[in-house]
């Protein structure tokens, strides 16, 4: 008791801090209290914005696939010409968009600045002493590949590549020509022992699989090609050129254009009137005509037809200003292809002066007589953006490597545009990603989800029709397995069951919701899906044999003596089945392959074969198995809650009317219940729907279109999980996997938000009852 | 029989029958993986026996038996094999016959009708080996440098002898290069970032230069000189090779250095299997992986599963209950922030891998590539934080599991009696310390029920971890003796995903197939514990305050 001292009885001063220190305590307090309210209020508001941080960033990710189009008019400057001030043949621009190139008729080719239009350097094709170019053909934009028409009747190929160097850590780019078949002109088709001069009408140049192909067209109809097949020597390392020319059949009208495909076994030729001739050039020595076709409709004209990149798929641009896409088709399971219109674009205003390709995706732009020029993209079959460039025809037009840059240059002006152009994701238009589009390559239209490939000139087919039919496909069969076992569990445990047991029963079916996903997943492929395979009767029987074996055991307890019936508890039949349901699987197991002798001869896995019936090892049936038993103690939990909690005198008033335990569940209790059970179904619908371990293990991942229950699928969920580490950041393909995983969380907290509703609605109306 | 029908009995059976098969269901599938993840170290009786090839030939078998099944005849006949035409249905055997690198085949089916009589000599000697899986066959002699030093019956004790020296070797080797020249290789990059960094100031001179340049040097000297003793290490270990016997009859020569553990199956007591069993399992829990994870232990895989739930966990808490905290004694209630509860709620139940993506996209390339190029400039073009690691891993697990700790804190909150809060407020205190002196106090055991269950989620997790950190082969630890000693931005390993990459990604996966078991099972067991734990805690605790407002 030192509290107060007793040292010669005198009180001294008070134990109370002095009212300057209380002063100052109470400051500190409140100051402290201050610290806490503010503290936790600003922890407490942060934490709850880094979780809607959450929609914000996915929604902010998948925004430029939205985003329109920009196109604009960045500079002009005058047309870079050489000396001679001849017409342009061509324009091109380098992939880092810094030098521009113009190929003249005089045979100069001027390199510019493309920001500015200076002329940095200016070279000339060589040419022979007096020979003059009449003709000028070029491959894929992307291969860089042109070849020039001379007066003597020879062509020469030449390529340009541009030198990257960095002396002292600045990019430097330079233009380079080379001369890929030789630096002299040759001559094509078994001319090359007359000197005789061919003005030709069209020339081309590809390189394909294994070589080069040069062909050219005449006036009069006929068509010369030259196949050059490279091989590299494996002793000394030189590359080796084979030739080989021929002539193709006379069309008898003046060829206007020429294209050979790069698998270089098509050879199209285009005539005077539109029509457009299509050789088969797989047999060198025997050209074969597959088809003539008219590309436009009657009294239209065909103005200029280029590949979209990789050459499988051809546009044509009309004199009515038409742009339709044609494509090589295999006709009904035949072996012979033939040419198809797959799509048409819309149409410009004006004749269609020029189509220039994109490099590496399946868009091109176009310009008209007009001189507005249209941006296109194949895949998703969307005119993106018309804008009036010139007051000429367009006469040439030139795109980079990234497309943002175009050249654009107007017949007989002297200046050239520059168009600047922000269109990174073309493909995302609503009917790109949910409609069935006619990808290259395919018999028709479809819904195909194949992301990527290792060729450059792959169209991506990004349709989320087959990843959401798999997704919806896999959670209704793990629904259909699932809701039937929870919700009878649930009513049982909840209503009938024994206290004590129930307390046993719930923490082990809720133990089973925090199982990780990824054993059950491994389970299901790993040991799942091989039985099944080979005891697929087992199924069928457990279907028939549970219900009825339970029933019948039921029947045979009610019929034994009164003394063992009532050794045993009400609210323990459960605990009773567990014996017979373990005899009853093992009667499957041991009945299955005698059903299989008896019903399938042998076996039920070919018996479903020979019925025409695709079954995959890892498919819905499984996928159904591992995810409804992931999905049973979420919907049981809280289904359970919702019967457990319908209030007592509801259903003691029910009993007291004379109802049989039957009819109380029935008539009050699962009435009563039923929203709760409804939304515990939701629940459960949401898990299944996002659950993305186990459809990764058991269900092969593969997209396919069907609801087949033998057949496996992929799922929005499963498939990020694949895609999204492997793809570019940014990407079309990198947005459209965070523009699933965005349905995904709307979709799960939509379905969540309203089964919580209900809940709360419930929870409301028990306590009013 | 109507009678019975009317009264509503059959739905009463058939109800309690869905509870019956659900909880047939959760204790099966345990029990499988108690049965075969416990049963991976158990040393198997190896069989010796003959079997009738389909081609007629006969050849020996020493295998051990991994499953057996029935099937109808007519699947196999529709395989190609020929069976007697009344035979209906057919028993096979799925026998592990190791020596893949002899034959090819370490795993082979076998029908019963083919197999001659199962006989389990004693010699049998099974080796777990570095590279190619198991061998079976039995041991003829035992070389030392191309000399033979035993034979016959004195093979066996020599080996085992001698093993034991080549594994002391092993042991040393795998320190040197593991620990030794890991660290020198730490220290040489760092040197570089050093450099790089001083050049990137512009204060990078001559005689910094040279500093560099002697740090360097004598760092390759001092490898040098660990790259001459692990040679001579090496040398030393391959002294002693055995000569086997494998099935068929050829002879094959093993060397020690190659072998892990030799036994003998068929001649161990079964106190020796037990003690074989325990060391077994020692080894798996705390070895590393060989084998592209196919065998040896997992030990970097539970290793990276606790460091990560760790750091989450200390994200994870105190955001957590400040959130909570904020919800439930300080926010305006209202619509507004019951519309908030409600989707904060609702969070746990969004699918995890959109977390991942987020972790992906956010953490890792929007936070990571500003944090590189804010500190680690020196290390560019090479992401430091900006490509997923483990710091990122437990942070969208944290994220992940807010809700739950959210949830668990809010309850513990609301079940403390108004008594209490109202008594403290009355005596004086401020909000404040009413709740952090008396309220939080009494909720602690919630929050840890909270924690513990977003643990125990966490530890399951795996799919969105595929995209924000856990690799399938991680060449460090994310903690060592080197400076800063915890290594947020490394990349781990997972035991939820070390069973998805060995069970469904790996060339052996039917090698595996008992690893992943066993794998699963420790996964099991951890988050079973984890969950238990939990559910007593807040038994115990609704018990406390029962006790406690009355």
């Amino acid at each position: 008791m030192s509290a107060i001292p007793t040292d010669g009885g005198v009180l001294r001063e008070s134990l109370l801090p002095s009212a300057e220190k209380r002063e100052k305590l109470r400051k500190t307090r409140m100051f402290r209290d201050a610290l806490s309210r503010y503290g936790v209020g600003s922890g407490g508001i942060g934490v709850i914005f880094a979780l809607a941080l959450i929609f914000l960033y996915l929604f902010y990710e998948t925004l430029p696939l939205l985003k329109p189009v920009s196109v604009e008019q960045a500079y002009s400057y005058a047309l870079p010409v050489d000396e001679t001030a001849s017409p342009t043949l061509h324009l091109t621009v380098d992939r880092f968009e810094e030098i521009g190139g113009r190929f003249a008729e005089s045979g100069a080719i001027t390199f510019f600045q493309a920001s500015t239009g200076r002329i940095l350097s200016s070279v000339r094709v060589p040419l022979p002493e007096g020979v003059t170019i009449t003709g000028f053909g070029r491959s894929e934009t992307r291969k860089s590949l042109f070849v020039y028409g001379l007066s003597d009747g020879s062509v020469l190929p030449l390529k340009v590549d541009y030198d990257l160097t960095y002396p002292a850590g600045v990019r430097v780019i330079t233009p380079r020509l080379s001369y890929p078949l030789g630096e002299q002109p040759i001559r094509v088709g078994e001319r090359e022992n007359d000197d005789e001069a061919v003005d030709y009408s069209a020339l081309t140049i590809v390189e394909g699989r294994g070589g080069y192909v040069v062909a050219a067209g005449t006036r009069e109809g006929e068509i010369a090609m030259a196949l050059f097949s490279t091989s590299t020597s494996m002793l000394s390392g030189t590359v080796e050129i084979r030739r080989q020319d021929f002539r193709l059949p006379a069309l008898g009208k003046p060829v206007r254009q020429l294209l050979v495909n790069e698998s270089l076994r098509n050879l199209f030729a285009i005539d005077e009137d539109g029509v457009l001739h299509h050789f088969d050039i797989v047999n060198r020595g025997n050209p074969v005509l597959v088809e003539t076709v008219a590309l436009t409709r009657p009294g239209v004209d065909v103005r200029v037809a280029e590949f979209l990149v990789g050459s499988r798929s051809l546009i044509v641009g009309g004199s009515d200003g038409s742009l339709t896409q044609w494509m090589l088709v295999r006709e009904d399971g035949g072996n012979v292809q033939r040419l198809a219109l797959i799509r048409e674009f819309r149409r410009h205003d004006a004749a269609i002066t020029f189509i220039e390709p994109e490099h590496s995706r399946k868009g091109f732009i176009a310009g008209d007589e007009s001189g507005t020029v249209g941006l296109h993209y194949a895949t998703s079959s969307v005119t993106l953006k018309f804008l009036k460039v010139v007051d000429a025809p367009v006469e040439r037009l030139a795109i980079s490597a990234i497309n943002s840059m175009a050249l654009v240059e107007g017949r007989g002006t002297a200046s050239l545009q520059v168009l600047r152009i922000d269109n990174p994701h073309p493909q995302t238009s609503l009917s790109g990603l949910w409609g069935k589009v006619w990808y290259e390559g395919r018999d028709g239209p479809a819904y195909i989800w194949q992301s990527s490939s290792a060729d450059d000139a792959f169209e991506s087919k990004l349709s989320l029709v087959p990843l959401s039919i798999g997704t919806l496909k896999a959670a209704l069969f793990a629904m259909l397995l699932s809701t039937p076992l929870a919700i009878a569990g649930a009513i049982y445990t909840a209503y009938f069951m024994s206290a004590p047991m129930r307390k046993l029963v719930k923490p082990s079916i809720e133990l089973m919701e925090a199982l990780p996903t990824v054993i059950l997943g491994f389970l299901a492929g790993i040991w799942l899906a091989p039985y099944i395979e080979n005891n697929l009767p087992i199924l069928l029987i457990g279907l028939v044999i549970f219900p009825l074996g339970i029933l019948a055991w039921g029947f045979a307890w009610s019929r034994m003596p009164a003394s063992l019936r009532n050794s045993v508890a009400g609210g323990w039949e459960a605990a009773m089945l567990i014996p017979v349901v373990i005899v009853l699987g093992w009667i499957a197991v041991t009945l299955s392959p005698w059903a299989e002798l008896a019903f399938f001869d042998g076996s039920m896995r070919q018996w479903l074969t020979s019925v025409g019936i695709t079954y995959d090892q890892r498919n819905a049936l499984i996928v159904g198995l591992a995810m409804g038993f992931a999905v049973i103690p979420t919907i049981f939990s809280i289904a359970e809650d919702a019967v457990f909690n319908v209030p007592k005198h509801l259903t003691q008033g029910s009993l007291a009317l004379g109802a049989t335990p039957w009819q109380t569940v029935v008539g009050v209790v699962l009435l009563t219940a039923s929203p709760g059970i409804f939304s515990a179904v939701m629940i459960g619908f949401g898990r299944a729907v996002g659950e993305t371990m186990i459809v990764l293990m058991a269900s092969g991942n593969s997209p396919i279109v069907n609801f087949s229950i033998f057949e496996g699928m992929r799922t929005l969920a499963a498939n990020i999980a694949v895609e999204l580490p492997e793809t570019a950041v940014g990407s079309t393909h990198f947005r459209v996997l965070f523009l699933s995983a965005l349905v995904l969380l709307a979709f799960t907290f939509v379905l969540n938000t309203a089964a919580e509703v209900v809940r709360q609605r419930l929870r409301k109306r028990y306590a009013s009852l | 029989m109507k009678q019975w029908w009317k009264s509503g009995a059959p739905w009463i059976w058939l109800n309690g029958g869905a509870v019956s098969i659900s909880i047939i269901m959760v204790f099966g599938l345990l029990a499988l993986i108690l049965v075969r993840g416990f049963g991976h170290f158990w040393p198997h009786s190896l069989v010796s026996t003959t079997y009738v090839q389909p081609n007629g030939e006969q050849v020996e078998v020493i295998g051990q038996l991994r499953k057996s099944e029935t099937l109808t005849a007519q699947s196999l006949r529709d395989a190609g094999l020929k069976l007697p035409e009344e035979q209906r249905l057919v028993t096979r055997h799925l026998f592990k016959l190791a020596n893949r690198d002899v034959t090819g085949r370490d795993f082979s089916y076998m029908v019963e009708n083919f197999l001659g009589e199962w006989t389990y000599p004693k010699d049998i000697t099974a080796f777990e080996r570095r590279e190619w899986g198991d061998f079976y066959g039995q041991p003829l002699r035992l070389l030392e440098r191309g000399e033979v030093v035993a034979s016959g019956d004195g093979v066996w004790p020599a080996l085992q002898e001698r093993l034991q020296r080549s594994n002391r070797i092993f042991d040393e080797v795998r320190k040197i290069e593991r620990v030794e020249i890991g660290n020198i290789n730490f220290r040489l990059e760092r040197v570089r970032l050093d450099q790089r960094r001083a050049e990137l100031r512009g204060e990078l001179n001559d005689a910094l230069r040279a500093q560099f340049d002697e740090r360097r040097r004598a760092l390759n000297t001092e490898y040098e000189e660990l790259q001459e003793r692990l040679n001579a290490l090496i040398a030393d270990m391959r002294r002693d090779a055995v000569v086997m016997r494998v099935a068929g009859g050829k002879e094959v020569t093993v060397g020690l250095n190659t072998i892990v553990k030799a036994w003998q199956p068929n001649n161990m007591s079964v106190i020796a299997k037990v003690g074989f069993y325990i060391e077994a399992f020692y080894d798996f829990m705390f070895g590393f992986p060989r084998e592209a994870n196919t065998e040896g232990g997992i030990f970097p895989a539970i290793f990276g599963t606790v460091v990560m739930v760790l750091v989450m966990s200390i994200i994870v808490t105190p955001f957590g209950v400040l959130a909570a905290i904020y919800l439930r004694e300080y926010a305006k209630q209202g619509p507004l922030l019951k519309a908030i509860r409600i989707s904060v709620y609702n969070l746990a139940g969004v699918p995890s891998i959109v977390f991942g993506v987020f972790g992906l996209g956010f953490f890792v390339y929007v936070l990571g590539g500003a944090i590189d190029s804010a500190f680690y400039p020196e290390a560019l073009p090479a992401p430091t934080f900006g490509t997923p690691g483990l710091f990122w891993a437990s942070l969208t697990l944290a994220l992940l599991t807010l809700p739950v700790v959210i949830v668990s804190t809010e309850e513990g909150l609301s079940r403390i009696p108004s008594t209490i809060r109202m008594g403290s407020l009355a005596l004086g205190a401020t909000k404040g310390e009413t709740l952090w002196k008396v309220v939080v106090p009494l909720a602690t055991p919630a929050m840890m029920t909270g924690l513990i269950l977003a643990i125990a989620r966490a530890a399951g997790e795996v799919a969105p971890l595929m995209l924000v950190g856990v690799v399938k082969l991680a060449p460090t630890l994310p903690i060592d003796g080197n400076f800063p000693f915890i290594h947020l931005e490394r990349k781990i390993m997972h035991l939820g995903f070390h069973i998805y990459d060995v069970g469904f990604q790996s060339p052996h996966a039917e090698a595996a197939e008992a690893l992943v078991y066993a794998t699963a099972l420790i996964l099991v067991l951890l988050i079973v514990l984890l969950n238990l734990s939990a559910i007593s805690i807040r038994n115990h605790l609704r018990e406390k305050f029962r006790a406690e407002s009355d």
